[in-house]
């Protein structure tokens, strides 16, 4: 047999069958689970969603942004924008945040590359805060107080009164499923396509880059362009995410919207302690997170506290998170992204 | 005359920020740590100050007096029992600690203070101004700027002038040989962090008498800070107070046109700077 590259592993397959399986009992869950879980589940969705995406960015990438909150805002407003100034429907007007997003990353990408590792980091806060206090001039949105949906948008919302009909509940429960619906299929579509990403030829060029971008660009790979393409794709997804998240709160200010604990802080001590640089980490991380936040949340600054010391701990004792932990001891990869060389045959030695 | 009353003031407020940049720039210059957790650093020490004045009933001077070697050490603890752990050729592990210390130092100083607004309690200093013919500046503010004069020298003397400095230099262009002439890179980068907190202490002690704070506020320090730093030049410190003083004049100028705008312009021309100098004005270290 011929040398060849394979990344695919039986334990892969499996798990690609379970994950749709999971995605199959995910879409029939609203028939009956009651409307907090499905609630619960939306923040879950889309936090892991935003997890996944900045795993890509940092832990792929080596872009460790602290200003993903800037897509999430304007992201949310542009679907706001949309509503209230073109109106249209909530749930059309989501691909507009991606747009948006995809829009303020040029510039950003354009700023924040001048400054080197570490600064970059307080680059991108610093460019989320100038789109905060922009968009807090913006007084067809509420200016700096904010706005919420008008009430005509939300009440007719595409699909909301099938839902209803189907599951017979009533129009804010169907609100509630529709939201939930769209967020799994942002998070499996994420995951999906990060997961392909990977496992292809510009996965590999960026994990070259993360790893030695000197002798990455020696064999060929340029790694601006990369770099380029991985945060503008991340922007992108992360604007879509905003919007989806503020059809659902239907309710907006620049300090919620633009927040650096909720969307980037949250997120990224939910990929620190799942483990960065792995698909399982966030998934990992973002059941960590909702299980601390399910016992802590009573204890309010407490919570934020612990959250801030168990990563401190994470990156002191397990560097690569959970997730890296449980993979160390049993070998498990559930998202084979590896490639290995088979049907080599040694000759001589041993 | 009101142009030139903002421009003094804008100038004297570069001093603050100035103060705020010089312990990150201390650092960064040493072991290219970006600290993520200054600014909340920059509050605890102020609440440090606060707590002691009102215990000893000290006047602010002589109770920073005291906070500057308890932050010191608390700075070399940090550095010699977390921070240099994650050291290494990985910038992502120290951003990530300095993070997580970042929100937990936040909501523990929320715990401990509540979320009430503070002030370092001055006395006849706090209105206390003098007339300089054109301008009427305060004594607070004009204190602050030449207090930050006083620091840059002081750091550079450090610097120039003294064997810990001839460690800090060396550790910085290269630990391994610095290590193979019988100094401990880790040993000299605690000490670094200690003496980086001694500047925090400082900065604390003027923001504090200056304006209100609350357990809130570092994040936004710590962007003055990075803005300042970089507008000067990675590892100039003199860069650093013209960084600060273009920040204060853009920010107070902007909010001599629209109070609205008073961040706002900081910022933007942070980012004027970058586009035209992304280098900085006056850089120095090759990074």
């Amino acid at each position: 047999m011929a040398p060849h590259v394979i990344i695919r592993t039986r334990m892969g397959t499996i798990a690609g069958i379970a994950a749709l399986a999971l995605i199959g009992i995910g879409l029939a869950l609203p028939a009956i689970a009651p409307r907090a879980l499905i609630q619960d589940l939306f923040t879950i969705l889309t936090l892991l969603t935003l997890a996944q995406l900045w795993n890509l960015l940092a832990g792929y990438g080596g872009l460790v942004s602290v200003g993903q909150q800037a897509f999430v805002g304007i992201g949310a407003y542009a679907m706001f924008a949309g509503v209230i100034l073109l109106g249209l429907d909530p749930v059309l007007a989501i691909p507009l945040g991606g747009i948006a997003a995809l829009a303020l990353a040029i510039p950003t990408a354009f700023f924040a590359f001048r400054l080197q590792g570490a600064y970059f980091a307080i680059g991108t806060w610093v460019i989320a805060e100038v789109t905060r206090l922009l968009v807090a001039q913006w007084k067809a949105l509420g200016g700096g107080t904010g706005t919420s949906l008008p009430r005509e948008a939300t009440s007719d919302i595409i699909g909301v009164e099938s839902i209803r009909a189907l599951f017979g509940v009533r129009e804010a429960a169907a609100r509630d499923i529709l939201a939930y619906w769209l967020a799994l299929a942002l998070a499996a579509l994420t995951i999906a396509a990060i997961y392909w990403l990977l496992r292809n030829r510009l996965g590999l060029a960026l994990a070259a880059v993360r790893d030695n971008t000197e002798a990455a660009k020696s064999v060929g790979v340029d790694a601006r362009r990369i770099k380029w393409a991985v945060f503008l794709i991340a922007a992108f997804m992360t604007g879509l995410v905003g919007a989806l998240i503020y059809v659902q709160t239907a309710r907006i200010s620049p300090d919620a919207a633009f927040s650096v604990i909720d969307w980037t802080a949250y997120v990224i001590f939910i990929v620190v302690i799942g483990g960065i640089g792995r698909i399982e980490g966030p998934i990992l991380g973002v059941i960590v997170f909702y299980i601390l936040q399910s016992t802590l949340a009573d204890y309010g600054a407490w919570y934020l506290l612990t959250l801030g010391l168990i990563a401190i701990a994470v990156m002191l004792f397990a560097p690569r998170g959970l997730w890296g932990l449980l993979s160390d001891k049993t070998g498990l990869h559930l998202f084979p992204v590896q490639r290995r060389l088979e049907g080599i045959d040694l000759k001589g030695g041993k | 005359m009101i142009w030139i009353d903002t421009l003094v003031q804008g100038i004297l407020l570069g001093g603050l920020y100035a103060l705020f940049a010089a312990g990150l720039s201390l650092v960064f210059g040493i072991m290219r740590l970006v600290n993520l957790a200054h600014g909340d650093m920059i509050i605890f020490a102020a609440f440090a100050i606060l707590l002691i004045t009102g215990s000893l009933g000290l006047n602010p001077f002589l109770a920073a007096l005291i906070a500057a070697p308890l932050m010191f050490a608390l700075g070399w603890a940090l550095q010699r029992f977390v921070l240099n752990h994650v050291l290494g050729k990985d910038i992502l592990p120290p951003l990530l600690v300095t993070f997580g210390l970042s929100v937990a130092l936040q909501n523990g100083m929320l715990e401990a203070f509540s979320a009430d607004s503070q002030r370092i309690p001055a006395g006849p200093l706090e209105s206390a101004s003098v007339n300089l013919g054109i301008v009427t500046v305060g004594w607070m503010p004009l204190l602050t700027f030449a207090t930050a004069i006083a620091v840059i020298v002081g750091l550079n003397q450090i610097f120039y002038r003294t064997a810990l400095g001839r460690a800090f230099r060396a550790t910085s262009d290269d630990p391994v040989t610095a290590s193979l002439m019988g100094i401990a890179p880790k040993g000299i980068f605690a000490i670094a962090t200690g003496l980086a907190m001694v500047v925090v202490t400082i900065a604390a002690l003027y923001l504090g008498m200056r304006a209100n704070f609350d357990p809130s506020i570092g994040p936004a320090r710590l962007i003055y800070a990075f803005e300042a730093v970089i507008i000067g030049g990675l590892g100039s410190l003199w860069g650093t107070l013209a960084g600060g003083i273009i920040i204060g004049v853009a920010q107070t100028m902007g909010a001599a046109i629209n109070p609205e705008w008073q961040i706002l312009s900081g910022h933007i021309a942070f980012l004027i700077v970058l586009l035209i100098r992304p280098r900085g004005l006056f850089p120095r270290a090759v990074d």
